[in-house]
């Protein structure tokens, strides 16, 4: 155990808030993007496209609406936690985080960068969504993120985390997951 | 109220509050229904953890139980917003007793095998897509929002649910076997999901809900069209179990919200 600091000593003259200077939407919401998914640590919130927005509400407090990936996801208290860390480090104390549901998420608001960065992670990317209430897509010649085959195949829609399944390569016969399309 | 002899019609303003309010308990209830089909049904999946018969069914099992734990926060948070109690999701899930829940009995069934499983599951998720999808298109804002977000979940368990039935029916003499004998013993609790009462039909009237008797058979379309590729036959049940929507369980109810609720009664007002 280290020695705590005694909290019950009194203060030297008035407290002084320490807050940080106030800054703008765009470049809050730049730090919020910047923040790593709890889940997936190699892609930022901006990446997944989780952010959908970061506006000034009409009674002058900043606002940033986050849109789950999925309904359950385990990380979105660990989420929205970091992002009320960030909104103070921001010098906005006061500023609101909230959950949106509309529109859906889609794995199509991954961007390009996340793409790659997921790759790089041996997460194969996601193939686009497409309509929102077709069927469900089966993943068929997602490349293997280890040999870059195409000859891949389903093994399981559900994975590691809830946003993940998992394909087997017949090529070098390595089992990796991919982002579900979604 | 005591009759006075003369009737005052309350001014307009009143009127629309009176209306929105009777609109607010209407939603409450019923977000409380579909919060409850999710939380019950989740944790029973969750039995299944550690038990099921491979790893990736594990993971399965378990991830579909975290969607309908997650449908269930968002559900069980707005009943709680609208009923104007306040209560949280945590206090609707775990401070209410048994008589309090209003979920269909199918929910709550117990796993039995995993024939069973796969039986409730097909039954339920061909259900919760096609009530999701309806709800999407509904009038209530959120509950549209909630149901184009759900339905694109469910769309997953459904499949689940069909690739099992399939391998289940044209698999063994064994697996046809139990999963006609499945069949037979969850059909029974399919009728409870489209039953019509007062509040469903204020519901439909606002728009917020689809009409339940088309519900019914669009859902039965959709589940024969997987028993016929299963080389199955739709159960023809001679009984139907009802009671849930109206606080009724089953005797296997009562252990099941006893484990879901053993930690909060262990711990009172615990976060983690």
């Amino acid at each position: 155990m280290t020695a705590r600091t005694d909290t019950t000593a009194p203060l030297r003259g008035a407290p002084v808030a320490v807050t940080a200077p106030r800054l703008d939407v765009a470049r809050v919401r730049a730090r919020v993007e910047a923040v790593p998914d709890p889940e997936l640590p190699m892609i930022t919130l901006g990446d997944l496209g989780v952010v959908s927005a970061v506006t000034t509400a009409d009674d002058g407090v900043l606002t940033v609406e986050l849109t789950p990936t999925f309904l359950g996801c385990p990380a979105l208290p660990a989420i929205t936690a970091a992002v009320q860390d960030v909104l103070e480090e921001c010098g906005h104390p006061d500023g609101r985080v909230r959950h949106v549901l509309a529109p859906a998420w889609s794995t199509d608001r991954i961007t390009a960068e996340g793409r790659a960065k997921l790759a790089a992670h041996g997460i194969a990317p996601p193939s686009p969504a497409g309509a929102a209430s077709g069927p469900v897509r089966v993943d068929l010649g997602v490349p293997c993120p280890h040999c870059g085959s195409r000859a891949t195949r389903p093994h399981s829609s559900f994975g590691p985390t809830r946003c993940q399944s998992m394909l087997r390569c017949t090529a070098c016969r390595e089992t990796f997951p991919t982002m579900t399309a979604i | 109220m005591p009759e006075t002899g003369r009737t005052l019609a309350p001014p307009p303003a009143d009127r629309a509050a009176d209306t929105d309010r009777a609109a607010d308990a209407d939603l409450a209830l019923l977000t409380l229904r579909l919060g409850d089909d999710a939380l019950i049904l989740g944790q029973r999946l969750c039995q299944w953890i550690t038990r099921a018969p491979t790893i990736e069914e594990d993971l399965a099992l378990s991830n579909i139980a975290l969607d309908l734990v997650g449908h269930a926060r968002a559900l069980l948070a707005r009943s709680g917003q609208l009923d104007g109690t306040g209560r949280s999701e945590d206090d609707l899930a775990f401070g209410r007793t048994d008589r309090a829940f209003r979920n269909a009995l199918l929910t709550e069934l117990p796993n039995g095998d995993f024939a069973v499983t796969v039986a409730r599951q097909l039954a339920f998720t061909h259900y919760a897509v096609l009530l999701q999808q309806a709800l999407a298109d509904g009038t209530d804002r959120e509950l549209a929002a909630f149901g184009a977000r759900a339905a694109k979940e469910t769309a997953f368990h459904r499949r689940h649910a069909d690739l099992w039935t399939e391998r289940l029916g044209l698999g063994t003499e064994e697996s046809t076997r139990r999963m006609r004998a499945a069949l037979e013993q969850v059909w029974p609790y399919t009728a409870e999901l489209f039953d019509e009462d007062d509040l469903t039909d204020r519901l439909v009237a606002a728009g917020v809900l689809p009409p339940l008797a088309a519900l019914r058979t669009a859902w039965q379309a959709s589940v024969a069209a997987v028993l016929d590729r299963a080389g199955l036959t739709v159960p023809t049940p001679t009984w139907q179990g009802r009671g849930g929507r109206q606080g009724l369980h089953t005797e296997a109810f009562g252990p099941l919200i006893a484990e879901m609720q053993s930690v909060r009664r262990q711990f009172p007002g615990g976060t983690w």
